[in-house]
């Protein structure tokens, strides 16, 4: 049977533009939660979102008449892409080429560039819409662009799951090698929504926080009694899945494996898991299934905990349920330091889960003074925490009621 | 230089990312410069949006190097 290991990382959130700078940041409970400046927000129920500043953004890698012929998600997607491919370091020759791939996918695509192009058309008629507008905002486009800037033309799509994008972009790419369809996939998921139409329809969803406002790096706090709703950020996570053998051949370096992959739809409603958590369960025992591990050998759960008074609740129960005879299983939320990345967040997470079972540590669930309720899960409140981790899920859920689970573990 | 062609000049290395220095009078958009077919409709609206002037789609086809925007703009500019 054909193993699929990551050979390589790349990131980039409102901590930092690579993953050594987000790692550092995150092992240092700093947080990527900041007001908004780039546009007005005057009248905006949530103010704060984790940003990237512009100055993050190499120039060496994607240039200034790219970057404005670019949405900003594919921008970022590009960024953390190229990281995770020096991070690998291949270089196929044509045949091989044909057999690596890019899936790299996203929540919500361009929307700041279709507002603005709205407006253009609206105000300066349709001579002023750029030939670059569509190809700037279609959200297969980072794969299109990446497999284009490095040659690899193996199996190129993106998945659209909202907020589960980046692990199922993760999930399937591993499902293409291991089915022999392709011998290396650059994965991941990229968002950039931090803008004002995304703000807007957010907030008339009534899923942003509203309530920390004056002190944004307190507003994502996942499992806490004062969480109000998610905080949004920006950025994107990308990782390099390659073919066990294919990768030791080439003497490549191992972050680890990934072993399961689950998914699986809620068919309740449009934005609210389903009350028993049954759809996120469901996703997680057919990725523990599909790696054939038992219970004992998953010490971790990389939660979606995005900081919303409802689906944090779910999520626990679901993990109590599936883990309720077993000790020592931790469980954090990385969106407590960098807010809800939409469609990156799941790349970004496993991009993070790889780092704590490499570390044998986990960052900190940042703002988590008082939880809801008591759990016999340690939720890492606070304080990172050294812990030998062998196994770990990452979970992704996303409106439209879409799950999505990864077992990723040692080799 | 005329300062028609100088205005003409920044755009295309604004738009099309290539060296001053590269640039002729008979250079083609594409064949010289590397532009695709996208790149001449951005410099297109490009060239109107700095002159002023509209640019039909069959005067568009036949501004293929430096010196047919120059002359076009030179004429039609207001």
């Amino acid at each position: 049977m054909r193993r699929v290991v990551v050979t390589g990382l790349g990131a980039i959130t409102p901590l930092g533009n690579s993953v050594k700078n987000n790692w550092e940041s995150l092992l240092q409970n700093k947080s990527g939660i900041k007001k908004i400046t780039k546009f007005n927000v005057d009248g905006y129920p949530c103010t704060i979102a984790g940003t990237i500043e512009d100055s993050l953004i190499d120039e060496q890698i994607i240039s200034q008449r790219d970057q404005r012929r670019n949405d900003r998600f594919i921008t970022l997607g590009i960024i953390a892409a190229n990281e995770a491919y020096l991070d690998a370091g291949f270089n196929p020759n044509e045949e091989e080429a044909n057999r690596y791939g890019v899936i790299i996918g996203s929540g919500i695509g361009g929307l700041d560039s279709i507002y603005k192009n709205s407006l253009i058309l609206n105000d300066q008629g349709i001579r002023r819409i750029s030939p670059f507008f569509i190809p700037s905002s279609l959200i297969n486009l980072t794969s299109g662009q990446v497999s284009i800037k490095y040659g690899l033309k193996g199996p190129n799509s993106s998945p659209v799951t909202a907020c589960a994008t980046g692990t199922h972009a993760i999930g399937d790419s591993f499902t293409l090698i291991k089915n022999n369809k392709a011998d290396l996939m650059i994965c991941g998921g990229s968002e950039a929504a931090v803008c004002p139409i995304g703000m807007a329809g957010f907030s008339a969803a009534r899923a942003l926080c509203d309530t920390f406002n004056d002190n944004p790096e307190s507003g994502s706090r996942p499992w806490d009694k004062k969480r109000s709703g998610f905080v949004m950020g920006e950025g994107a996570g990308v990782l390099v899945l390659e073919e066990y053998e294919h990768a030791k051949k080439r003497g490549a370096d191992i972050y680890g494996e990934i072993k399961g992959y689950g998914l699986s739809g809620d068919a309740f409603h449009i934005t609210k898991p389903s009350e028993d958590g049954n759809g996120g369960f469901r996703a997680m025992e057919m990725a523990v299934k599909e790696s054939e591990l038992s219970l004992e050998d998953i010490q971790y759960i990389n939660a979606h905990g995005t900081s919303t008074p409802v689906g944090d609740l779910i999520e626990l129960s679901a993990v109590e349920r599936m883990f309720e005879n077993h000790k020592n299983i931790f469980m954090n939320s990385n969106k407590s330091a960098i807010g809800h990345l939409l469609g990156a967040a799941g790349a970004v997470e496993a991009v993070f889960t790889l780092k704590s079972i490499q570390n044998s540590i986990l960052p900190a669930t940042l703002n988590l003074d008082e939880p809801e309720r008591e759990t016999f899960i340690d939720l890492v409140p606070n304080t990172p925490k050294e812990a030998k981790i062998k196994n770990a899920i990452s979970n992704s859920f996303g409106f439209g009621g879409t799950n999505a689970s990864l077992v990723i573990g040692t080799i | 230089m005329s300062d028609i062609e100088e205005r003409v000049k920044k755009i295309v290395v604004e738009h099309l990312g290539v060296d001053e220095s590269k640039i002729q009078s008979d250079s083609k958009f594409i064949d010289d410069l590397g532009a695709d077919s996208l790149d001449t409709v951005e410099l297109v609206m490009a060239f109107e949006e700095e002159f002023g002037c509209e640019i039909p789609d069959d005067a568009a086809e036949k501004i293929v190097t430096m010196k047919d925007a120059v002359s076009f703009l030179s004429d039609n500019s207001n």
